[in-house]
């Protein structure tokens, strides 16, 4: 299948510009024009009163679904804080080597832990976070290296501990010269 | 990851089975789903998991009925109990019946994270463990088992086909040859091989102490047993019995014996409660039972209960051959266990080795490079650090006059047959040499 681009479709409300600013890593990283633009979802449907949180493999099941194109990999990015009925809390999640994901930048903001706003920290997390559940649409798995972007990360301070980039061998497995 | 752990999550909810697969496929787990307890335990009959993640309350049966019936099919699988609605009995349960962990939805991220990794680390325990058994089991079937001679290749051959029949074998063979390793090597063959080698030296023992040996004795039985104590038989459940020196046990312990072979099972002394065992017996002589059973020595019913395979153990004499292996074997066994390098052996001191005739077989041989060894200089082993090498100066059983003759010819031979010097240095004179030079038939060289 030939890939033809990434898709970054923010849901809700965002601070102006913020897809932009990532957008070009992201095409550096997987060598892919990117095209960013709004989506609508009424998000009250994935709303779960008991844990006030929002559905995330339900919503990324309608991302799949409903916004998804053949020959692209498209995230959808969502400004709520995301769970699985497992888990307390996601990040974000991806079908592994599909053609979806979503990433929520909710989590990723300084002042939900009680910390000072910080655009700059922001914007390098929700970059990794991006280009991180992007990388399981192209089949990539959890890597072992502390310092690559497919690194697991639970919490926001592992996300800061690793680069916005793919290891050698994440970019070997994608077939990008490194 | 070093190797693909596999996963089966058990949940009759489909978002948390989709939810939990998608999670874990990210971490490059091989992950498969099952609805309800009924289709996992089928899935578990054709596919082995290492994880299962089951929840506790499903329909039909619920994660606590599965999991007994998880570990009554596979004693060592990892299952991780999940509830919505954790309580303290549930909890106490589930790990009394054998889960590796019991944990409330839902959990954090890292939580999960860190459960899967500890269950993976047991795993890779578990695997350590039995590649670690299927070591020592192979060190057991060579060890000290050495040689290449056709007479050694011929034990191995039947060893090979012995072991994985549970038929009783008599190892025969000379004192020092090394019957017991044989019956070692046949049980680590054997299907009985994680169960224990019970060891009994019957010759070692009177008759009333091997009885109490070999059946066990209840408390009280005879004077100083204040405790029950387990006998051989008992011991060796699901293993095997080797039965050393078979030949020397009393008239008595034969009939006794006889019967615990027939029945698989006993009573201990001074009990009265029938104790069965599955053994396997093995046993050792290095007498001819045979012809003690013409003499009328040794039970006839008995002998060929026992005699049903019969391994001859070569002595080392017979099989020259191995020498140098064995003695290779025996200087890297006991340099090791000093510490040391292994140190080369002098070409005379090997020789010499070779050629002897090792009355006490490759017990000797072992002896002796130990010996030399330790009384050596800790560089090569030397013909003086043998006890072989004092057979050159052991009294000859040759006669005075042999003796004279070859003093008298190595002494012409010195001096080049010069009459006059040699009777000196005789302190005979010149005439009596004469005379001895023609009684002994003695003729300088041409």
């Amino acid at each position: 299948m030939n890939l033809e681009k990434i898709n970054l479709i923010s849901f809700g409300y965002f601070e102006k510009g913020l897809l932009d600013k990532i957008a070009m890593d992201v095409e550096r990283e997987f060598l892919l024009p990117v095209r960013t633009r709004e989506g609508h979802l009424d998000l009250s449907q994935f709303f779960e009163p008991s844990r006030r949180q929002y559905d995330g493999f339900r919503l990324l099941k309608v991302v799949d679904a409903s916004f998804a194109e053949e020959n692209d990999k498209t995230l959808g990015i969502f400004n709520v804080d995301l769970y699985i009925p497992i888990l307390t809390y996601i990040f974000g999640q991806a079908y592994l080597n599909g053609r979806a994901g979503i990433a929520s930048i909710y989590r990723l903001r300084n002042e939900r832990y009680g910390i000072f706003k910080d655009e700059k920290i922001l914007i390098s997390r929700f970059r990794k976070e991006v280009i991180h559940e992007l990388g399981h649409t192209f089949g990539l798995i959890h890597c072992f290296d502390p310092s690559c972007v497919m690194r697991s990360s639970t919490y926001v301070e592992d996300i800061d501990q690793k680069n916005h980039q793919l290891c050698r061998k994440c970019r070997e497995q994608l077939g990008i010269q490194p | 990851m070093a190797k693909k752990i596999s996963i089966l999550i058990v949940d009759d909810e489909e978002s948390v089975r989709d939810s939990l697969y998608n999670w874990f496929i990210e971490d490059g787990y091989h992950v498969e789903c099952a609805e309800n307890a009924k289709t996992a335990l089928t899935m578990l009959q054709s596919e082995s998991y290492h994880i299962i993640l089951a929840d506790i309350k499903m329909p039909g049966m619920d994660g606590l009925e599965m999991l007994k019936r998880i570990k009554s099919l596979k004693s060592d699988a990892i299952v991780i109990i999940m509830t919505a609605f954790a309580t303290v009995d549930t909890a106490v349960q589930a790990l009394k019946d054998g889960a590796f962990d019991y944990v409330t939805k839902p959990f954090d991220p890292d939580d999960l994270s860190h459960l899967i990794r500890n269950a993976s680390k047991q795993i890779s325990l578990i695997e350590e463990n039995e590649i670690l058994k299927d070591k020592v089991i192979s060190l057991e079937n060579v060890e000290d088992m050495i040689g290449q001679s056709e007479a050694m290749q011929v034990v191995f051959r039947e060893i090979e086909s012995v072991a994985q029949s549970n038929a009783s074998v008599i190892i025969t063979g000379e004192s020092g040859t090394g019957k017991e390793l044989v019956a070692k090597a046949i049980h680590a063959n054997s299907p009985r091989k994680f169960f224990p080698m019970v060891s009994v030296h019957c010759g070692a023992l009177t008759e009333s102490l091997l009885e109490s040996e070999l059946f066990g004795h209840e408390k009280g039985a005879f004077t100083g047993a204040i405790y029950n104590r387990k006998g051989r038989f008992e011991m060796a459940d699901s293993g095997t019995i080797f039965l050393d020196e078979i030949a020397t046990i009393s008239p008595k312990m034969q009939v006794e014996l006889l019967r615990v072979l027939e029945t698989k099972s006993f009573v201990r002394v001074g009990g009265n409660k029938e104790i069965s065992s599955d053994f396997r017996v093995l046993c050792a002589t290095n007498r001819d039972l045979k012809s003690m059973v013409e003499k009328g020595l040794f039970r006839e019913d008995l002998f060929y209960r026992l005699n049903v395979v019969n391994i001859n153990v070569p002595p080392l004499r017979d099989r020259a051959e191995d020498i140098p292996l064995l003695i290779e074997y025996f200087i890297k066994k006991y340099c090791a266990s000093m510490n040391r390098p292994p140190i080369p052996i002098e070409p005379s001191a090997l020789q010499r080795m070779e050629s002897y005739a090792y009355p006490g077989n490759i017990r000797e041989l072992e002896n002796m490079i130990e010996r030399a060894i330790v009384v050596g200089n800790g560089k090569k082993i030397m013909l003086r650090d043998l006890p072989l090498a004092k057979e050159s100066v052991k009294p000859s059983f040759e006669s005075l006059d042999d003796l004279g003759k070859k003093h008298i010819l190595a002494i012409l031979t010195k001096y080049s047959w010069n009459i006059t010097v040699s009777a000196k240095a005789l302190k005979l004179d010149r005439v009596t040499l004469y005379n001895k030079i023609k009684k002994y038939g003695l003729t300088p060289p041409k």
